[in-house]
C-alpha cells in the first residue's frame, strides 16, 4: 500500500477495462514523474469527453451534438440499417468504405448471466426507427459468438411480421489465409455458409 | 505408437530425472509416495494437457521450483516426435514440438494419445452420473475435437438460459412478471448444441458398447453388462438424427417450461443424463460388489482403448496402481491385455503385484530417483 493520493490513483486506474494492479501502478507512477502540463492536457481531455461526447439521439453512436456524423450525413441511404454491438463496431465497418446505410447501436448483447436483457439494449430505439418503413433492409452485424447469435436470433424474430429483408453477416474464412490455419469451429462454419460459384 | 524417451525437471517429487523406454510392458516399481504416478501423470500430462488427480497446475510444479519442465519423445508409425512443455503456474504454458515452439500449447494435444486407468476411476461406476458424462465428453473430444467446442458452447449456453430463470423465477416469487422474452432465442440454442452433443454421445455409446461388453466379459470371466443412455429427453430414438433430437429438445423444453421458471434452472438436456452401467439385471451403482465395480471401471477403460486402436494408432496403455486391487485370475486377465498392447506403461507397489507373464522393462522408483533394474 502506498501513501493517499497515490494509492488512489492506483485504485482509480485498475478499475478500468484492461489494466491490472501491476499496470495501474506503472501508470500511476509514470504519471507522478511526468510534467504537470502533459498530467493537466489529460485532465482536460478526459473532462471533454465526459462534458461534450453524448450518444447520438439516433443511432446510439458517440456524437458531439444531438445526432453523429453518420446520420447527419444526407449522402447516406435510409432504406439499410445496420445493427451493431458498441460504436467501436460503426468504426470497423467504416473502414471497409463498403457500406452506405446507417447504423443502430444496440449498446452490448443479450446476456442474463451479466443482466442483459432487451430492456437493457436500445431494442425500442430501433423499433420506433423501424416504424415508418423507410428501412427496406437490416443488417444483423452483432458479434459471431453465443450472445451476438442470441441477440441477432431474438431480434430477427422480434422483426418477422415487419416483413423486412432481414440479414446477418458472414462468418468464414478470413481473406489471404491458409485453410489448414483455420480452426474446426470457423472452417465448419464456412463449409455451411459456402457459395455457388456463377461461370 | 510408444514413448521411447521421458524425461522431468522439477515435476512433483523430482528435481530430474530420465526414463528410456521400450515398447511392450514397462514396470515402474516403488513403495508408497516415492514417484511412480508422477512418472504416469506427466505421461498423460502430454497426451492431455491435464492431470488426472489435480485440476490445477500449481502441485505439479516441484515445491520451491519456479517451473517444470516435461519432454517426451513419442514414436508414431514409425516416425519419432519430440514433445517438451514447460508448465508455469499462473502464467501461459509453453510448449515446442521437434524444437520448434507451438504457436498454441493446444496444437500438441492428439500427438500422444493415452489411456490411463488409475484408482481414481473407480468412480466411473460408483461416482455421480456427472463423472460418467465426463467420461464420455472427454473420450468424445479424444476421437473428434471439433467436440471441444461444442461442449464448450452448451456449457455456455446453460449458463446463460440458467441465468435468465433464475431472475424471472425470483422476480415471480416477489409478485412480478418476470422476463421471459428471450427465452425462446435460448431454447433454440440450447437445443442446438445439445442436440450436437447428444447425437455426438450416442454414436459414442453404440460404437464403445460392444468393447465393453467383450473387455468386462474377459476380465470377470463372464458376466453380463450392459450400457444405456437414459436421456432427459423422453422417447429418444438412440438411432435419431441431430435435427430430430433437437426437435425433440425442443418439445421437452416447452412441457417443463413453467417447473423451469419455478426452480429457476434447466431441466431438460444433455447436462442431465445419465449412462446406466447395469451388471446383470441390476443397476452397478448401488449394487455392484467392489471387485464388479473394479472390473467395470477397468473395463470402460479398456474399451476406450480399443475403440481408439480401431481408429488408427494405438494409443499408449497407463495403468496405474490396479494390480494390487483385483484378484489373481483378474490379474492374469488384465496382464493379457497389457502384454499385447503396443506399450503399457504399469506402475506397482511391489513386484509381487505384477503377474510374471508382463515381461519387459523394469524401473525401480525411490524418493524421486528412477533407476533400472
Amino acid at each position: 500500500m502506498y501513501e493517499g493520493p497515490v494509492q488512489d490513483v492506483i485504485d482509480e486506474l485498475g478499475r478500468l477495462p484492461g489494466v491490472g494492479p501491476k499496470g495501474a501502478q506503472r501508470i500511476a507512477f509514470f504519471l507522478l514523474a511526468a510534467d504537470s502540463t502533459d498530467v493537466g492536457r489529460l485532465i482536460a481531455a478526459l473532462q471533454r469527453v465526459k462534458d461534450d461526447v453524448a450518444f447520438c439521439k439516433t443511432c446510439g453512436n458517440v456524437a458531439e451534438g444531438e445526432q453523429c456524423r453518420i446520420c447527419r450525413d444526407p449522402r447516406r441511404g435510409d432504406d439499410v440499417l445496420c445493427v451493431v454491438e458498441e460504436p467501436k463496431d460503426i468504426v470497423a465497418i467504416e473502414r471497409t468504405n463498403e457500406f452506405r446505410g446507417r447504423y443502430h447501436v444496440l449498446g452490448g448483447a443479450i446476456s442474463p448471466i451479466e443482466g442483459i436483457g432487451p430492456d437493457q439494449l436500445r431494442v425500442r430505439e430501433l423499433m420506433v426507427r423501424l416504424q415508418d418503413a423507410t428501412v427496406t433492409e437490416l443488417i444483423l452485424a452483432t458479434n459471431p459468438n453465443l450472445e451476438g447469435e442470441a441477440t441477432a436470433t431474438y431480434l430477427a424474430r422480434l422483426v418477422k411480421p415487419m416483413g423486412l429483408n432481414v440479414t446477418r453477416l458472414a462468418s468464414g474464412l478470413p481473406v489471404g489465409g491458409d485453410l489448414d490455419y483455420a480452426d474446426e469451429v470457423t472452417l465448419g462454419r464456412a463449409f455451411e455458409g459456402r457459395r455457388r460459384v456463377d461461370s | 505408437m510408444y514413448v521411447r524417451q521421458l524425461s522431468v525437471t522439477d515435476w512433483r517429487n523430482y528435481h530430474q530425472a530420465q526414463l528410456t523406454l521400450d515398447p511392450g510392458a514397462v514396470v515402474l516399481i516403488g513403495a508408497n509416495g516415492q514417484g511412480k504416478t508422477n512418472l504416469v501423470e506427466a505421461i498423460g500430462y502430454v497426451a492431455t494437457l491435464g492431470s488426472h488427480r489435480v485440476a490445477g497446475d500449481a502441485p505439479l510444479v516441484r515445491a520451491g521450483a519456479d517451473r517444470a519442465v516435461v519432454r517426451t519423445a513419442v514414436v508414431r508409425a514409425g516416425r519419432e516426435l519430440q514433445i517438451e512443455l514447460e508448465v508455469t503456474p499462473g502464467k501461459a504454458n509453453r510448449a515446442r514440438v521437434n524444437r520448434a515452439p507451438a504457436t498454441r500449447v493446444r496444437d500438441v494435444l492428439g500427438i500422444l494419445r493415452t489411456v490411463l486407468f488409475a484408482p481414481e476411476d473407480l468412480a466411473l461406476v460408483k461416482g455421480d452420473p456427472g463423472e460418467r458424462r465426463r467420461f464420455l465428453d472427454e473420450l468424445l473430444v479424444l476421437r473428434h475435437p471439433r467436440y471441444a467446442g461444442v461442449r464448450a458452447d452448451y456449457d455456455r449456453v446453460l449458463k446463460q438460459r440458467n441465468a435468465l430463470l433464475k431472475t424471472a423465477g425470483s422476480a415471480r416469487r416477489a409478485g412480478a412478471a418476470g422476463d421471459l422474452r428471450t427465452l425462446d432465442v435460448w431454447d433454440g440454442h440450447l437445443a442446438e448444441a445439445g442436440a450436437a452433443l447428444l447425437a455426438g454421445r450416442l454414436e459414442l455409446l453404440a460404437a464403445l458398447r460392444p468393447y465393453v461388453v467383450a473387455a468386462y466379459d474377459v476380465l470377470a470371466g463372464g458376466g453380463q453388462t450392459e450400457l444405456t443412455y437414459d436421456a432427459s429427453v423422453s422417447e429418444l430414438d438412440p438411432e435419431a438424427d441431430r435435427a430430430t433430437i433437437g426437435e425433440a429438445l425442443r418439445r421437452e423444453l416447452e412441457m417443463v417450461r413453467a417447473q423451469e421458471v419455478e426452480r429457476g434452472i434447466t431441466l431438460v438436456g444433455p447436462h442431465r443424463d445419465e449412462l446406466q452401467l447395469r451388471i446383470g439385471a441390476l443397476p452397478a451403482r448401488g449394487y455392484a460388489s467392489h471387485g464388479e465395480s473394479w472390473s467395470l471401471a477397468l473395463a470402460l477403460k479398456l474399451a476406450s482403448y480399443d475403440l481408439l486402436s480401431s481408429d488408427g494408432d494405438e494409443p499408449v496403455l497407463l495403468l496405474d496402481d490396479v494390480f494390487a486391487e483385483l484378484d489373481i485370475t483378474r490379474r492374469a486377465r488384465l496382464a493379457e491385455r497389457a502384454t499385447a498392447a503396443e506399450q503399457a506403461i504399469i506402475t506397482a507397489a511391489v513386484e509381487a503385484d505384477v503377474p510374471s507373464s508382463v515381461q519387459g522393462q523394469r524401473y525401480e522408483v525411490a524418493a524421486g530417483e528412477v533407476r533400472q533394474l
